[in-house]
Parts: structure tokens; C-alpha cells; sequence
């Protein structure tokens, strides 16, 4: 296990190196100059020129890239163009939020989901069934914004139950954070319970065919334990691989559901990182990015050691 | 009791304890909360350069608004008006100001503002901004008499000293001396003003909130507020400014009272807000904004003049505003290069242009020898108040004989392509399109700026443009000055450095509790009264 594990993670060096080197070429070819957006509307061409110089962008790429990766190997992700603070400092900043938003989406999903998946395998063919597998297209179908927009007007704008945009940290107060929390968090995981039980039900769905289910009905077991112990823990490899790959879409996700409903997490730095063409935030972000993507496939695939024994690395 | 329930005991105790801390806390700041009058507000953009001295970024500008003070303002009806200043003269040969600042001014640490904090400050303002300039090319030096009396001296009469201390945008705002001296070139990191409200800088989360209280020491003139002039009397204890990206997010988040204000509403989205009794409208400014319709003067054709002049003749404002602002309450067709209804606002010249005269432009564009190139228009999709004026450009543009390539990128992509001199080929452009709000006067007009490259974007090269605009620098009689906006809007319309496409309006929405809002060239929040949600 720990050889599988020291490999996998020596693997993923030359994957961060490609997405370093990608990313920083992509964006200085991309004839993006933030010196013109920091500059102003009325800037004159000397004072652009002038920043320029100060950001150090007047040098060649591959200096550029040179400082760059310098700064990088000794932990310094640089100082934003726009913000005037450690681009580390911005990231932790806006972590929280984030998080919050990802592990209640997820967890949100897999409570919706996973049981939804296991009745409409259950009841394959049966009206349950067909409204579940309903359910899951539109969640598959309405964009996460158009979820957002519904959520609001119903139940911030006519209901006044929940408020419309914003994020209060947990440390000041779980209410309110819980309260911030909810919508954003039902209309991110539209799609994700959309994905997730329509796994879930297929997977059922096929070992509940399998002679072992047979023989645990012979035992005389009742159908909640069948489904339970035998159905689901066999189902839950599949399962688990597609939470996995939700928690790397969740990425692209969050992007739209901070824009939506103005949450300051990472995804909403990102969005105006890019627009600003802050070169070293947009650097930093797709590194993190593609490191939790990497980690997160790491976990999953040792989680499965836990649901199959006969898994080993 | 066994171990079991024992740590099931401790275990649910923690729980219970928890929870009611949390609530009383929770409830210890919800009551801090109420206690204090939030004034929460949208602006256009998120706030990233805290420097308004260094960039010309309107978000940063409105930010001195709330922390600095300035030494002059114009008010309402655009006069001059004394706001930091107390008492001012100018001599008898008009060479010599000498400022005498009001009584009380602090800084928000406590110290005195003194002269020599306002000279470091105009010193810093002149070397960024282009009426500064222009002053500085006036000023023999400047003189601190004491702590609160300084002279400016100069080499000869000018206008542009009370023009560009009394500047709406490109403002020379009041530092401390220390914070002043910081290079031009960098950007300050020291936030101390004068100003009326206070930054806070350690609940400043840049892309989601920047909070202001109010200066409890600031000391307001006596009297009332007049546009950026009068008593900058602060009614609430705090302004928040909510970085909220999405338009339909912000406009539901005004609708439900979560925030008062929002800066620049989507033109599409006010009939629904006119619809909600709890939403009111006003203007910010009652001037307006100017379409800037802009030539590269670099590359052909419109190195050209005669091609630059087909446009005149090719375009109408009226197809322009109708498509991107729609409600006539919103824009108005004036044909000037100034704002309509101020002093300086002349149709002087506009007779037989902007009527969208095709017969014409096609002449003057076979005169200019155009070759059938296509010409690249920068066409801006990201934002609504500028997102249907190139097509409309490019029909307009064609009827006239041009062949154009329009090529739509975000906003923020404009603002980098429009600063390559390049040539067409190699990245560069022709033709882009931008709005303004600084068009009172020749000289604070950087699309009137002829200064070759030295000048913004597009970099018009015309001696006779620059002759006039530093005549109206030196020229302090109303009359004469208007004679000079005279000649020079003739030689543009002779040599056109940009065709104004017509003056449009940004209304402000905000929830009907609040009162007292100020029509100003910038939006500012001292005045503003928030009663009930």
C-alpha cells in the first residue's frame, strides 16, 4: 500500500509540471497585458508602459517563467497584480467559503441521492422508479444558474426564508452560516443527486440480480438488510468513483454557484482572477485545482480497499 | 454510571453547551448589528486599486470620495466651490493662489492636516493626472506660509489650477505628506485621509466587501451638500460595498432589502425594479456619459483625416443609444464634443454631421484612398452598456463603404488590444468604442488629448488641437474660454480625434428608506438618511 501510494504520488509530479507549464505559457500568449487593466480607462500609453516595467512583464517568457518557478519551489505563490497581497494569503482566505459550499453539496447529494438510486433500483419499472429517473434528467438538464435564479425568487424574493447572496463564516455563528449555506448548496447539487442516483441505480440494479442476494432473501433476511449490507456495500465501488469525479466537476461547479449567488470562495477568485488577467492568482488557483483533482482520485481509489477486500494495492 | 454513559453525558452536555453559546453570541451580534445604520451598496465594479491617485479606474476614484477630502469641488451647477479650503486668493497679475485650509481638518489618526501634506499631495496628483500636468507646466513652485496657509506660484495666468483641484474624476485628492511622498510610479499602502468616512482595512475581503465608517472627527462645511461641493454630512455609522457580480443576484438582493443601493443597474433589468413600490430611482449624475466612438490613428485607413471625417457623416446618435440604452429617459442625442446643457456644451460646427449622410462618407472615404482592407472594430460583449454599439457601428460603417471585421472579445480584452500600437496585422486595431464621463472641458478630455503618443489610446498627433487646449489652460474669462471649446471642437470635426455618439444616463436604484442621495458627477454617500428596511 504505501509503495502504491509513494508511486501514485510521485506520479503526479510530471502531471503539476505539465499543467505549470501549460497554464503560464496559455496565459502569456494569450496577448493579455493586466498592466492596461490595472492602468485604467484613461491611462495614458507612458503609464501602462511604466507598470508594466514595475510587474515585471516587460521581460522575456521564459524569465518570467524562470522567477516564476523559483519563487514557486520555495512555497512563495507571488503577490497578486491587483490585490497587492500573497496570492497565498487571498487563497486562504477565500478556502472557507468554498469548502463549506463543496462538502454540504456533497454531502447534500449523497443523502438525496444514494437512497433515491437504491428505490428506483428496487422498484425498477415501477412509477418510483420513473419519477426518480425524471427527476435526474431535469437535474441533469437545467443549468446550475437558471437552479440558482428559481431557488431565489422562491424562497428569498416570495418566501423571504433565506437570504439571496452571501457567505457569514461558521466562527460567526452556525446559523447564519447554515442559513448563507442552502440554496447555493441545493442548486449545485441538482446535478450531482442527478449523477449520483442514476449510478447508484444502475449499480443496485445489477447486484441485486447476483446469487448472493438470492441466497440473503432465502436466508430469511429482510429486504432493508438485503439492500443495506449486501446490495449497497457491493454497489458502492461504482458509487464511490462517481462522488469521486463530482468532487473534480464540483470545481467548475462552484464557479457558477459563487458567481450566482455572490459567495467570495475560491471559484468567485478565479472567475475575477481571469478576467483581470492577475496572472500569478490564475497560476496558483490552477495549480491548487489540479493538486485537489489529483489527491482526490488518490483517495478514492484507496477507499476502495474499504468497500471490496479483495482490492489490494 | 458507567464509562459509556459517562462520555455519552460529557458528549451531550458539550453539545448543549455549545449550541447556547452560539446563540448568545449569534444574538450579540445581531443587537451590535442593529445598533449601528448599515448603509449597504452594489458599485459597478469590485474595489482592487486602493490607490486613486495612481489609476484612473472610476471604482478606485469612487473610493477617495469616501476616505479623502479634496481641496476644491464643483457643485451642482458646476461651479468652483472651496471644500477643504477655507479662504483663497489670487493676485492682482493672477500668478500667485494662496489657500488658506479650513479650521478642524484631521487626519483619520488624529493629526492635524497641515500645508505641506496638500503640497506633497498636489505634487503626486499633477505627475499622474493630465490637467495636473498641464498645471504643472504653469507652476513656478509652491510655498507653505504655515501649518495651514500655502502659495501657489505661478509662471503666468492659468485656468488649470482651480480646474484641476476641483477635478470630478482624475481628482487630486488630500494625503498626508508621508503617504504623498510615495513615487507616482507606486502605489500607496498607507490608507490614512481626511475624508468622511474611514477604511477599514482589516474588513476590506477584496472581491467580496470593503467597509467604510464614518469619521466621527470629520468636521463638515456648513454648507448643504451641492454635487461633490458642501457639507459632507454623514448619516450612517458604516457603508458597505458588496462586491455582487451577478446583475440579476444584485437586483434580487435590493428587492428582498438585503442591500439599499446598487450603482448601475442593467438598462434591461429597471423596467422590473420601476414595477416594485419599495425601489426608487435616481441619477448619480445629472450629466451624464459620452459615447466615445475612437480611431487608431496609427494604422490606415484612419491615419487618413478624410477617412476619419466619412464617419462624421456616416453615423447618427440616435441608432446608437436606441440600441444599447432603449428608454429615452435614458440617453439624449447632443451633437458636441462636450456635454450638452453645461457652459461649454457648443453645436458649433455639428450642422450637417451625425445624420448618417452615406452619399457623403462614401466620397470622402474614395478621397481618403481606403483599399478595401478590412478594417478591425473591437466589439465589447461582456458589458450591456456597450455590448450593441459595435454592430451597430459596423452596419453603419459598411453603408459608408468600409469593409469590417468585428471581432468581440470581453471587455477586459478591449482594454489590452486597444492599447497595442501594433499594426492591423500583428494584433493591432482600428476602431474601438468607449464611454466618458470627463467632458466638461478641453483640457480634462483625454480623447481630446492630440499629444501623439504621449496621449491614451488611438494617439491623435495635431499641433493645432494641442495649441488650443494649452490656450484654454492659460484663459480664465468664461466667454473666451468658450471660443476656444469653439475652435477646438472645429479643428476635431477638421482632424477628429473621436465622434461622440450621444449622451446617455445611469440611473440609480435604492430602496425607498433611504433619503438624501446626491446627484453628483460620483457617487458618494455622505447625506444619505436609512430609516426602517
Amino acid at each position: 500500500m504505501f509503495r502504491y501510494i509513494s508511486k501514485r504520488i510521485l506520479a503526479t509530479i510530471p502531471v503539476m509540471v505539465m499543467v505549470v507549464v501549460l497554464v503560464f505559457l496559455m496565459l502569456r500568449l494569450s496577448s493579455a497585458d493586466p498592466a492596461a487593466i490595472i492602468a485604467g480607462d484613461n491611462a495614458a500609453t507612458e503609464q501602462i508602459q511604466g507598470i508594466r516595467v514595475k510587474l515585471g512583464l516587460d521581460q522575456p517568457v521564459l524569465a518570467q517563467f524562470a522567477t516564476w518557478l523559483a519563487k514557486v519551489s520555495t512555497g512563495d505563490l507571488g503577490e497578486s497584480f491587483f490585490f497587492k497581497k500573497q496570492v497565498s494569503e487571498l487563497i486562504l482566505d477565500r478556502l472557507e467559503p468554498t469548502l463549506s459550499l463543496a462538502l454540504c453539496t456533497i454531502i447534500l447529494s449523497v443523502l438525496i441521492a444514494v437512497p433515491l438510486g437504491v428505490l428506483a433500483a428496487y422498484y425498477t419499472g415501477t412509477w418510483i422508479d420513473r419519477v426518480v429517473m425524471g427527476l435526474a434528467v431535469l437535474g441533469f438538464s437545467i443549468p446550475v444558474f437558471v437552479v440558482g435564479y428559481l431557488l431565489m425568487y422562491v424562497f428569498s424574493i416570495e418566501l423571504s426564508w433565506l437570504p439571496v447572496q452571501g457567505y457569514q463564516r461558521l466562527s460567526d455563528g452556525f446559523w447564519g452560516w447554515l442559513q448563507k449555506l442552502l440554496l447555493p448548496c441545493f442548486a449545485l447539487s441538482a446535478v450531482y443527486c442527478a449523477l449520483i442516483a442514476r449510478i447508484t441505480r444502475t449499480s443496485v440494479q445489477e447486484v441485486l440480480g447476483e446469487d448472493y442476494v438470492r441466497t440473503a432473501h432465502a436466508k430469511g433476511l429482510t429486504n432493508r438488510i438485503v439492500l443495506m449490507r449486501h446490495a449497497l456495500r457491493n454497489a458502492a465501488v461504482p458509487i464511490v468513483t462517481v462522488i469521486g469525479i463530482g468532487i473534480a466537476l464540483l470545481i467548475g461547479g462552484v464557479v457558477v454557484t459563487e458567481s450566482v449567488f455572490s459567495i467570495p470562495g475560491l471559484g468567485r477568485l478565479t472567475v475575477d482572477a481571469v478576467l483581470a488577467r492577475d496572472f500569478p492568482t490564475v497560476q496558483a488557483l490552477v495549480l491548487l485545482f489540479s493538486l485537489t483533482s489529483v489527491m482526490v482520485n488518490l483517495f478514492i481509489d484507496l477507499s476502495y480497499t474499504l468497500f471490496d477486500p479483495r482490492i489490494r494495492y | 454510571m458507567s464509562i459509556k454513559t459517562l462520555r455519552r453525558t460529557c458528549l451531550t452536555v458539550s453539545i448543549v453547551i455549545a449550541g447556547i453559546a452560539s446563540l448568545v453570541l449569534q444574538r450579540a451580534a445581531l443587537a451590535q448589528a442593529q445598533a449601528q445604520t448599515i448603509l449597504r451598496a452594489v458599485m459597478h465594479s469590485d474595489l482592487k486599486i486602493v490607490d486613486p491617485v495612481w489609476t484612473t479606474a472610476y471604482i478606485s476614484r469612487n473610493h477617495g470620495y469616501m476616505i479623502y477630502d479634496t481641496l476644491f469641488a464643483t457643485d451642482a451647477l458646476g461651479a468652483v466651490q472651496p471644500q477643504m479650503i477655507d479662504t483663497y486668493q489670487l493676485s492682482e497679475d493672477k500668478t500667485v493662489y494662496t489657500m488658506t485650509l479650513r479650521d478642524g481638518l484631521l487626519w483619520h489618526d488624529g493629526k492635524p492636516v497641515t500645508s505641506e501634506d496638500c503640497i506633497a499631495s498636489i505634487k503626486r496628483w499633477a505627475a499622474r493626472d493630465v490637467v495636473g500636468q498641464a498645471m504643472m507646466a504653469h507652476v513656478k513652485d509652491f510655498v507653505a506660509v504655515d501649518q495651514k496657509t500655502f502659495k501657489i506660484n505661478l509662471k503666468e495666468p492659468t485656468a488649470a489650477v482651480m480646474l484641476g483641484l476641483s477635478r470630478a474624476s482624475g481628482t487630486a485628492f488630500m494625503m498626508p505628506k508621508r503617504v504623498a511622498d510615495t513615487s507616482p510610479q507606486e502605489q500607496i499602502s498607507d490608507y490614512i485621509g481626511s475624508g468622511p468616512f474611514v477604511f477599514k482595512t482589516n474588513e476590506w475581503k477584496p472581491g467580496s466587501k470593503v467597509v467604510y465608517e464614518k469619521f466621527a472627527q470629520y468636521k463638515p462645511r456648513a454648507e448643504p451638500p451641492s454635487a461633490m461641493a458642501g457639507g459632507k454630512d454623514v448619516k450612517v455609522d458604516r457603508v458597505e460595498w458588496l462586491a455582487i457580480a451577478d446583475q440579476q443576484t444584485a437586483v434580487s438582493a435590493l428587492l428582498a432589502g438585503e442591500i439599499d443601493i446598487i450603482e448601475q443597474p442593467s438598462h434591461d433589468l429597471l423596467p422590473m425594479l420601476k414595477k416594485n413600490a419599495n425601489i426608487q430611482f435616481s441619477d448619480w449624475s445629472s450629466l451624464g456619459n459620452q459615447y466615445v466612438f475612437r480611431f487608431n490613428s496609427l494604422n490606415k485607413p484612419f491615419d487618413n483625416a478624410r477617412a476619419r471625417q466619412a464617419i462624421w457623416y456616416a453615423f447618427n446618435q440616435e441608432d446608437f443609444l436606441k440600441a444599447v440604452i432603449g428608454d429615452p429617459d435614458y440617453y439624449k442625442v447632443c451633437k458636441s464634443m462636450f456635454f450638452c446643457g453645461t457652459p461649454l456644451g457648443t453645436t458649433k460646427g455639428m450642422e450637417n454631421l451625425l445624420e448618417s449622410n452615406f452619399k457623403k462618407a462614401r466620397e470622402l472615404v474614395k478621397e481618403s484612398g481606403y483599399d478595401g482592407t478590412p478594417i478591425v472594430l473591437l466589439h465589447s460583449t461582456d458589458r450591456h452598456v456597450y455590448a450593441n454599439l459595435a454592430p451597430v457601428a459596423k452596419s453603419l460603417l459598411e453603408k459608408a463603404g468600409f469593409k469590417v471585421d468585428m471581432q468581440s472579445m470581453d471587455w477586459q480584452s478591449v482594454v489590452v488590444r486597444r492599447a497595442k500600437k501594433d499594426p492591423v496585422a500583428k494584433g493591432g486595431w482600428n476602431l474601438t468604442i468607449t464611454s466618458t464621463n470627463n467632458v466638461l472641458n478641453p483640457l480634462e478630455s483625454s480623447y481630446l488629448n492630440a499629444a501623439c503618443e504621449k496621449t491614451t489610446f488611438g494617439w491623435p498627433c495635431d499641433a493645432q488641437i494641442e495649441k488650443l487646449r494649452d490656450d484654454f489652460s492659460r484663459e480664465t474669462d468664461l466667454t473666451k474660454q468658450l471660443a476656444l471649446v469653439e475652435a477646438v471642437q472645429l479643428r476635431a470635426i477638421e482632424y477628429p480625434v473621436y465622434i461622440p455618439l450621444g449622451q446617455w444616463y445611469q440611473p440609480m436604484v435604492a430602496r425607498k428608506n433611504l433619503s438624501g442621495l446626491i446627484k453628483a458627477p460620483a457617487p458618494v454617500f455622505w447625506n444619505i438618511t436609512k430609516t426602517g428596511k
